[in-house]
């Protein structure tokens, strides 16, 4: 089963147009929920005015002060409200602060505009060197949201001694995951038994993070609240953490009228209100010896976290571990701040901090082979990690790792150096259309960081049905990224039963117990292999409660547990993470192991710019990674395409343009993700090295992808036009114009 | 959706009489409603001012492509996909077969009407510079009759037109071009499909005896109406192939944009751009 390119199991329903996602479920008597946002990047709310026109009687009203608990999200800190009260802070402009219902979503939308907030203005910081500079004080005594420093040697005994010493800034802008579906919410509270309970379904990939938010915001205990995870239109990250926020809404609407809330965002608000990519500002300074061997690094990384904590502190954390690449080093400092602006808090986007940091390195890795006169290849070759190296955590490869070996594929590939070559002929001619080809190396750790998967403690579980086949009990959700599938292929492995017995239980937390979110490229890797203890478990009670012998056939398989469940009632076998020994990590040091591994990728690009219009054209693209065991080509090859051309979209394109730190290019027309005539053929290559720590040899995949186009495609462009100040993305046609302009102007 | 449907009236005319005499019944009241490609997505934006619409989408008598001598006449209900697919339009207008190509989706290649897109007056629309490039002329109709103004003098400025309320655009007629012909689309898109122009720019030159014997330029994007490029084409007209004053043209082309700073382009990229464009027309002319 593992290793096939079987169908998934939902996409039949996808297909046909027959899966429900949340706004097609049909709720009778539902009331249509929106959201009155402020208008003002910051200032304190004074008063709360419904304007004339709007038959009031008939809306349910909820501000701040109905909240029946805690008026804070949970999530990594609890510093978010879920609605701005009358006295309180107003910190961007996207704020929510009265939620209204009615039967009629038009007259809904009008009664939106119909509210006035009374705001004394205050003084607002947009951006992070606004923050950094202290203009204003918005979030504790000096904008912090989170400072991490990882120390590994002392690189400022280095600088002196040093052959070369080079120095880079760089900057990435922020991203819109651009699911389909936007951000949908229904929501049903009733009052039985004396006892409110709260039912929310949603597009959502973390039910256990909504599940813990309505909690506090109701103050109810566990078992009163149920989150479902309908069929989601893609989420990216997006729906990690903002589903706390609009699920909370949901809830609160269906509280306070005792009707079913449908929360549906369209995409204007979508787009301006929800969660981003983190913006980043990385500052490098790298020591060379003679021969290019790098001697020392020091990185100041800063996010731009928005105006509450929400996923920044882990985002931070993941940036800076990534910070300092592949590449052995003796000698490394990371400062990572991720600082508060009055902006619209960022959150979860595919990559979660590491794009941001890897982007800086490998642009600044090929700025340094120019200036020292080597070849990029060469100057990687030299000072990738091997066997036995650390890391900048400390971190102890125990891998055999052969990194130029993964280059030097992905370059044969592409034609690296046969392109080269050709295109230093080619450019010099007169026509606008200059190619160039570059790559960039790089890594991606799989699972949550540090401890994260040791305090989780997921939980996952095999359940035989009374027809005999089997169902996965787990909270990971299913976004178009082949969850149902590759959880069923790993079941069925370890059951050594055909696909066909094996299905995914409805995410309902009534149902399911807490698998951990789905993120951080840790379904396949983490909750896999917790399933794959849990089959075996599973199984091996069959046999001793007497129910199966083995060997045995699926035909007795089923007979099996048709008969267990019979007799029985229900038959359930759950598994649990468990830290590997050899994986120690120290939160308060950053010391130790960050990632129980890491994939590892190469990934090359060749590009054409045209002079004329100066729109780059990426005319080849090959992947060539080392993710352990692949468990579905098909999917695996999937999730690499849609990664690189989301990469390739943050890298060219993809600009969110806004307005005091408002989005306002929020629509789909002026938001420019790639479409397929933006792309060239993505080739995928899977070198396969199995790991222990998954299933089947399993590492992560899922956002791996995102973190190597761009500075691949920048060291391309660079390639194609020689050396520009190419320290940005998107690097827009506009900007690529513009930086031309410095060169020829001087 | 955040228009307030409750709010809107919509009338089906069952002959183009029955809407002229509306039109002319309550001047300015009701606003022509074609493909809806543009009017539905301010409506959903909650950004449509209008609230009374004449649905012209069944009057058959606005529909159509014909050979009329000359000309090729194109019912204002022409839909792009009309346009892309017929035969005559691939013969004598190729740039207008690449302007509907480049114009939205297939699916609103398949609603929007080449009427709707000149009287929607967008300066980004994408046929205008193609039409502007081939001296098309607007066939004006009214309960008052009939009248026909040139293309290139129908937009006065950012959404103001030679149309008076009581007016629909009936007909667009397109002389063919005749002898040798040199035609140039360009749109630079903020991406390669479903995209809106930041640059465009369409040409049409004849040639006589190695020489630019009649040339006309249309821009998109770049001012606040679609415009033809009159300061270029100046420069330009009469002069051999063999002997372009390309500088000079790049140089007068300035004189014929008044672009802007928006949420698609900076001005300076869509001056930047539109004069390399031009250049890269004249290259290929040079080549032709």
């Amino acid at each position: 089963m593992i290793g096939a390119s079987s169908h998934r199991k939902e996409g039949r329903a996808k297909v046909m147009g027959t899966a429900i996602y949340t706004d097609d479920k049909f709720v009778p008597d539902a009331l249509h929920g929106v959201t009155v946002r402020s208008q003002v990047p910051r200032g304190i709310l004074k008063g709360i005015h419904f304007g004339g026109g709007i038959p009031w009687a008939e809306f349910t009203i909820v501000t701040a002060a109905d909240i029946p608990g805690k008026n804070l999200v949970a999530s990594v800190m609890h510093d978010q409200p879920f609605l701005v009260g009358i006295g309180e802070e107003i910190t961007h402009m996207e704020q929510p602060v009265v939620l209204l219902a009615h039967s009629n979503r038009h007259l809904a939308e009008r009664a939106r505009l119909a509210v006035a907030l009374e705001v004394e203005e205050l003084p607002a910081i947009l951006d992070i060197q606004a923050s950094l500079d202290l203009e204003q004080v918005i979030y504790g005594t000096h904008n912090l949201l989170k400072e991490i420093r990882i120390q590994k040697g002392d690189p400022s005994k280095v600088w002196d001694r040093a052959a070369h010493v080079i120095e880079g800034e760089y900057f990435t802008g922020a991203q819109e995951q651009m699911y389909l579906e936007t951000n949908a919410m229904v929501a049903v509270v009733e009052e039985k038994d004396a006892q409110t309970w709260v039912t929310v379904w949603g597009s959502l990939q973390c039910p256990y993070y909504v599940h813990g938010a309505l909690k506090q915001l109701f103050g109810l205990p566990e078992d009163r609240v149920r989150v479902v995870a309908m069929e989601m239109g893609g989420a990216f990250g997006g729906k990690e953490d903002y589903p706390s926020v609009n699920g909370g809404h949901a809830a609160l609407l269906a509280w306070k009228s005792g009707k079913p809330v449908k929360l549906i965002y369209d995409r204007e608000e979508d787009l301006a209100c929800t969660t981003k990519r983190h913006p980043s500002r990385s500052r490098l300074k790298t020591a060379f010896d003679a021969e290019g061997h790098l001697l020392a690094l020091e990185t100041d990384f800063v996010i731009d976290g928005g105006a509450y904590a929400t996923m920044s502190p882990v985002v931070l954390s993941r940036g800076a571990i990534h910070a300092a690449g592949l590449y052995r080093c003796p000698h490394v400092k990371v400062h990572a701040r991720a600082v508060a602006t009055n902006t619209p808090p960022p959150g979860a986007f595919r990559g979660f901090g590491a794009p941001q940091s890897l982007f800086a390195m490998e642009r600044h890795m090929d700025i340094c082979a120019r200036k020292l006169g080597l070849d990029p290849v060469e100057l990687r070759r030299k000072n990738f990690l091997r066997l036995g190296d650390t890391m900048a955590t400390g971190q102890v490869i125990r891998e055999d790792l052969d990194l130029g070996g993964l280059m030097d594929r992905a370059l044969a590939e592409i034609g690296y150096h046969d392109k080269r070559a050709a295109f230093a002929i080619t450019n010099q001619g007169e026509g606008p259309i200059k190619r160039g080809v570059g790559f960039s190396v790089f890594m991606h750790g799989c699972g949550f960081t540090g401890s994260g998967e040791s305090y989780l403690a997921s939980v996952a579980g095999v359940e035989g049905l009374a027809d005999g086949t089997v169902s996965i009990l787990a909270a990971s959700t299913e976004m178009g990224q082949g969850k149902n599938t590759v959880f069923s292929q790993i079941v069925a492995e370890a059951l050594k039963l055909p696909y066909e017995l094996v299905d995914v239980a409805e995410v309902d937390t009534d149902r399911v117990p807490n698998s951990g979110p789905t993120v951080a490229s840790r379904s396949t890797m983490m909750v896999g292999r917790i399933l794959e203890d849990a089959a075996i478990g599973f199984k091996q009670s069959l046999v001793q409660q007497g129910f199966l012998q083995e060997p045995y056939t699926p035909e007795s398989f089923q007979v099996a547990v048709a008969k267990a469940v019979a007799t029985l009632g229900s038959v359930k076998c759950y598994g649990q993470y468990h830290r590997p020994p050899n994986i120690v990590w120290n939160d308060s040091t950053y010391q130790g192991d960050a990632y129980p591994t890491f994939s590892w990728a190469c990934y090359a690009a060749e590009v054409a710019v045209d002079l004329d219009t100066y729109e780059v054209k990426v005319e080849d693209f090959v992947t060539v990674q080392e993710v352990g065991r692949v468990v579905n080509p098909r999917l695996a090859a999937g999730q690499v395409e849609g990664g690189v051309a989301q990469g390739i979209g943050w890298g060219l394109w993809e600009e969110v343009t806004t307005k005091q730190g408002r989005m306002i290019n929020n629509q789909m027309t002026n938001y420019i993700i790639p479409t397929s005539a933006d792309l060239p053929r993505i080739q995928v290559v899977f070198l396969e090295n199995a790991h222990p720590a998954g299933p089947g040899g399993a590492k992560g995949i899922g956002e791996l992808p995102m973190d190597g186009p761009a500075p691949a495609l920048l060291n391309a462009l660079e390639g194609a036009l020689g050396p520009l100040r190419l320290d940005e993305v998107p690097m827009t046609p506009e900007r690529l114009l513009q930086r031309c302009e410095e060169v020829s102007h001087g | 959706m955040r228009g307030y449907l409750s709010d809107c009236d919509i009338r089906v005319p069952g002959s183009l009489t029955e809407a002229l005499a509306m039109l002319s019944g309550e001047p300015g009241v009701w606003t022509p409603f074609a493909g809806g490609t543009d009017l539905m997505v301010v409506y959903n934006a909650g950004r449509l001012k209008a609230t009374r619409f004449l649905d012209l989408s069944g009057l058959a008598e606005l529909r159509g492509i014909q050979e009329e001598g000359a000309c090729l006449a194109f019912g204002s209900l022409a839909t792009f996909s009309d346009i892309r697919d017929h035969r005559a339009v691939h013969q004598h207008f190729p740039n207008l077969v690449k302007s509907a190509r480049a114009t939205g989706a297939l699916a609103i290649q398949n609603r929007g009407t080449l009427g709707g897109n000149i009287v929607n007056a967008s300066p980004a629309a994408d046929t205008p510079p193609s039409l502007l490039a081939y001296g098309a002329e607007l066939e004006l109709v009214s309960s008052r009759g009939r009248r026909r103004v040139a293309y290139d003098h129908f937009h006065l400025g950012y959404k103001q037109m030679d149309l008076a309320a009581d007016e629909l655009v009936a007909r667009i007629l397109v002389p063919k071009p005749e002898g040798r012909s040199f035609h140039y689309f360009r749109k630079v898109g903020t991406r390669q499909a479903q995209a809106i122009a930041k640059v465009c720019l369409a040409a049409h030159v004849r040639i006589v005896d190695g020489n630019l014997a009649e040339l006309r330029i249309g821009l998109g994007s770049v001012a606040p109406a679609p415009v033809r490029a009159r300061n270029a084409e100046a420069a330009l007209l009469g002069k051999s192939l063999t002997d372009l004053p390309v500088l000079a043209a790049r140089a007068a082309l300035l004189a014929d944009m008044s672009p802007i700073d928006d949420i698609r382009a900076s001005a300076h990229y869509r001056s930047v751009v539109t004069q390399n464009v031009l250049g890269h027309m004249l290259r290929e002319l040079a080549n032709v």
